[in-house]
């Protein structure tokens, strides 16, 4: 029987992932996704779990030690933030690459610089590109649950490739909820143990890690693009078994009073529960506001989202990253371009908000809604506009 | 005939006779890095798992679909053989505490060139020996990065001309000397630290097998010659490997729980270094005043380490 629990967010995903038992954790500390790997490494000196923990020297060292670990057949875990994301990319891309299926759990954190430890996004949207299956928590509960099926959805036969749940710091690492933390009787039933596919040993040789010439490497692109795109049949499959097993339902895009919504605000990450109570207040008021919470980023919903969409008048993408010099903020631009193609879509605004752990309220929501439902009449002049700048 | 030549005469029919790293591979042609890992293989024997760093040996060995290694291996990336052997070693530890592999010990040993040992790998290096892991690292040193096309390392020797401190009208080549890794790494109190060179097969085969047998971390440094960036003949390489023991460029020695042990393939007397530099193109411009340079520091070097061959103790001596 899973058990009600209320704990600091980071020590329940450390929790969760010892329920999975990985053979060898490597972490690196950084704020403010190190209480994950601390806690795990208290539950190992407690012997309530059987793994080798890895004291590396640096984030590279760290993914590069589970790549080993991975490699020679262990189930491996990581956890890092910002600049420890960015120490560790040389890594980051050739994980997906080798189909080494390890877990990340990133405490989001702004980029340097100017230095700064809060939350936001420009982590793992610096790594969006590189192959992982990628998901968003909203809360604790949902910390957890990510961190159980991240195992299954990665070490499953027809995926094989790297995860990483994305936390984020601060506003979920750091804060107590009350949680339902599954037994291990039931995270043993939902997750078998891990099973590679193959392994560096003298038992069954292989050579892993090998140099593709271009003759080799557009195919073997092909196939990891492939791969990724394919996962997300299993994913939802997983989530499926989720939801029979624990009563808790995942999908790509979860949704929020859409029922008749006329305009919808679009989010990721910890905003999202937020901005359900500005929802409620904006329904109280008479405007048929919805909400949509993106849990998956990669692979990219892509039908999810026109289907989430569709009959929305006006929709608020809300980033937590700039992409500089760019048309907009990294989630819109996704979101535009999976729309481009639609005969019919919503005009679309976005509003980036939160950069570096600047605090977002209930009434910031209400009124970008209230914007972009004005919007409507009169198009704004830009294309996106980052939210509570100083003297703007 | 005396003992020892006969042991020259019947030691190499020892070498097991099985191939790890298999002919077909496009090292060029007399690679001294290719032998020594051929040779490395022999000696480590089939309970291994080798870990490669990106390098020469990575890029000539493994060109999809094919390889030349029939130990199982994994490349992961340029400075982090010792980062991904570290956690390769953890999880073949694991695997076997927990029964999910054969109770059988397997070695890891990682391998980089000179770059991935001393420069950008120096680091995830450092870590792993600090840590102790149960990991041979070989560092095939051809004093450059030469997979990228000949440029200056932290092992390149002083006056040697590479592409990116090229000698010219204005610069004798390298300016700065050698870093001395196997010191640094001895530092790191790690019982088993060597240094080897193909030339001299055997003894570099069995400083192999006294690390493989170490558990914990240890350290070999094999001086690998190579012809392309040297600008030696390819027939040349054992011969110039050996003349860098010989002039004492390279002395042979161990350090086993800090011990040193100077091996007795060093000569009596070190043949002057001209004999060893004026072998190899990359020296070809280097004058009088810059050669004299460099035997000064030879002899000064290999001073130092005689004396800590005499006067070091190994740690179970210094026991209190
Ligand atoms: C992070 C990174 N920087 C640079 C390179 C390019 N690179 C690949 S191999 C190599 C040189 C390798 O030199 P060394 O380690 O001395 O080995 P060798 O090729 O001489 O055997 C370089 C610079 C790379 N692959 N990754």
């Amino acid at each position: 029987m899973s058990e009600r629990i209320g704990m600091e967010i980071a020590l329940a995903a450390a929790e969760a992932v010892a329920l999975c038992k990985p053979d060898v954790v490597a972490a690196y500390p950084i704020t403010p996704n190190t209480h994950i790997p601390e806690h795990l490494s208290d539950i190992v000196a407690e012997g309530r779990l059987d793994a080798d923990f890895i004291c590396v020297e640096s984030e590279h060292s760290a993914l590069s030690a589970c790549c080993g670990a991975s490699g020679a057949g262990a189930r491996a875990f990581t956890a890092t933030s910002s600049q420890g994301l960015l120490y560790m990319a040389e890594v980051v891309p050739i994980v997906p690459s080798m189909r080494l299926p390890i877990v990340m759990a990133i405490g989001n954190r702004a980029l340097s610089g100017p230095i700064n430890i809060w939350n936001d996004h420009s982590d793992i949207m610096s790594q969006r590109d590189s192959g992982w299956i990628s998901m968003f928590a909203a809360d604790g509960q949902e910390t957890i649950d990510m961190m159980i099926q991240a195992f299954k959805i990665a070490e499953h036969r027809d995926v094989m490739l790297p995860v990483n749940v994305n936390l984020d710091g601060f506003q979920l690492t750091h804060v107590v909820e009350p949680m339902m933390m599954p037994s291990q009787k039931e995270v043993d039933k939902f997750l078998p143990a891990y099973k590679p596919y193959a392994a560096v040993h003298p038992d069954n040789i292989v050579s892993m890690g090998s140099l593709a010439m271009p003759e080799i490497f557009n195919e073997a692109m092909m196939a990891k693009d492939q791969v990724l795109i394919n996962s997300k049949k299993i994913i939802l499959e997983i989530w499926k078994e989720w939801e029979e097993q624990f009563g808790r339902k995942y999908e790509p895009i979860g949704e929020y009073r859409m029922e008749g919504a006329e305009v919808a605000m679009l989010t990721l990450g910890s905003m999202g529960d937020t901005a359900e109570v500005a929802i409620d207040a904006l329904r109280e008021k008479g405007v048929k506001a919805g909400l949509l919470k993106m849990k998956l980023w990669r692979p990219f919903p892509v039908e999810e989202l026109l289907k989430a969409v569709s009959g929305l008048k006006s929709l608020v993408v809300i980033d937590r990253a700039v992409s500089f010099g760019g048309p907009c903020g990294p989630v819109c631009l996704e979101v535009k371009s999976a729309l481009y193609d639609q005969k019919e879509r919503p005009l679309i605004t976005n509003y980036i908000i939160g950069l570096g752990g600047r605090d977002v309220v209930v009434a910031d929501f209400v009124k970008i809604a209230e914007q972009a439902i004005g919007a409507q009449k009169k198009k704004p002049a830009k294309a996106y506009e980052i939210y509570g700048v100083r003297g703007s | 005939m005396n003992i020892v030549e006969n042991f020259d005469l019947y030691a190499p029919r020892l070498v097991d006779k099985e191939e790890y790293f298999n002919a077909g591979h496009r090292a060029c042609s007399g690679c001294g890095e290719a032998l020594a890992i051929r040779l490395m293989c022999k000696a480590l024997g089939e309970d291994t798992v080798i870990v490669n760093a990106t390098g020469c040996m990575e890029v000539i060995s493994v060109m999809y679909p094919t390889t030349a290694w029939s130990l199982p291996w994994i490349h992961v990336a340029f400075p982090n053989a010792a980062s991904v052997g570290a956690g390769v070693e953890a999880a073949l530890k694991v695997l076997r505490r927990k029964g999910k592999i054969a109770d059988r010990r397997i070695k890891t040993v990682c391998i980089g060139g000179d770059g991935g040992t001393f420069d950008i790998g120096f680091q995830a290096l450092s870590g792993t020996m600090e840590r102790g892991h149960d990991v041979l690292y070989v560092c095939f040193d051809n004093e450059a990065y030469m997979n990228t096309g000949i440029q200056r390392s932290g092992a390149t020797p002083f006056g040697a001309s590479t592409t990116t401190n090229p000698a010219g009208a204005a610069s004798q080549g390298k300016d700065e000397w050698k870093k001395n890794i196997a010191e640094i790494i001895a530092s790191h109190n790690v019982p088993y630290v060597a240094t080897a060179c193909h030339s001299y097969p055997l003894d570099f085969m069995n400083k192999v097998k006294k690390a493989r047998e170490v558990e914990g971390p240890s350290y070999i440094h094999c001086l690998s010659v190579c012809p392309t960036g040297w600008r030696v003949q390819t027939e040349d390489c054992i011969k110039a490997g050996r003349l860098a023991v010989e002039t004492g460029v390279f002395p042979l020695y161990e350090i086993e729980n800090g011990k040193y042990t100077m091996s007795s393939l060093n000569p009596e007397e070190l043949r002057p270094v001209e004999d060893y530099l004026k072998l190899q193109g990359r020296f070809r411009h280097l004058t009088t005043d810059s050669i004299e340079k460099i035997q000064d520091r030879i002899i000064l070097e290999n001073n130092k380490l005689l004396d800590k061959a005499e006067n070091l103790h190994s740690w179970a001596e210094l026991e209190g």
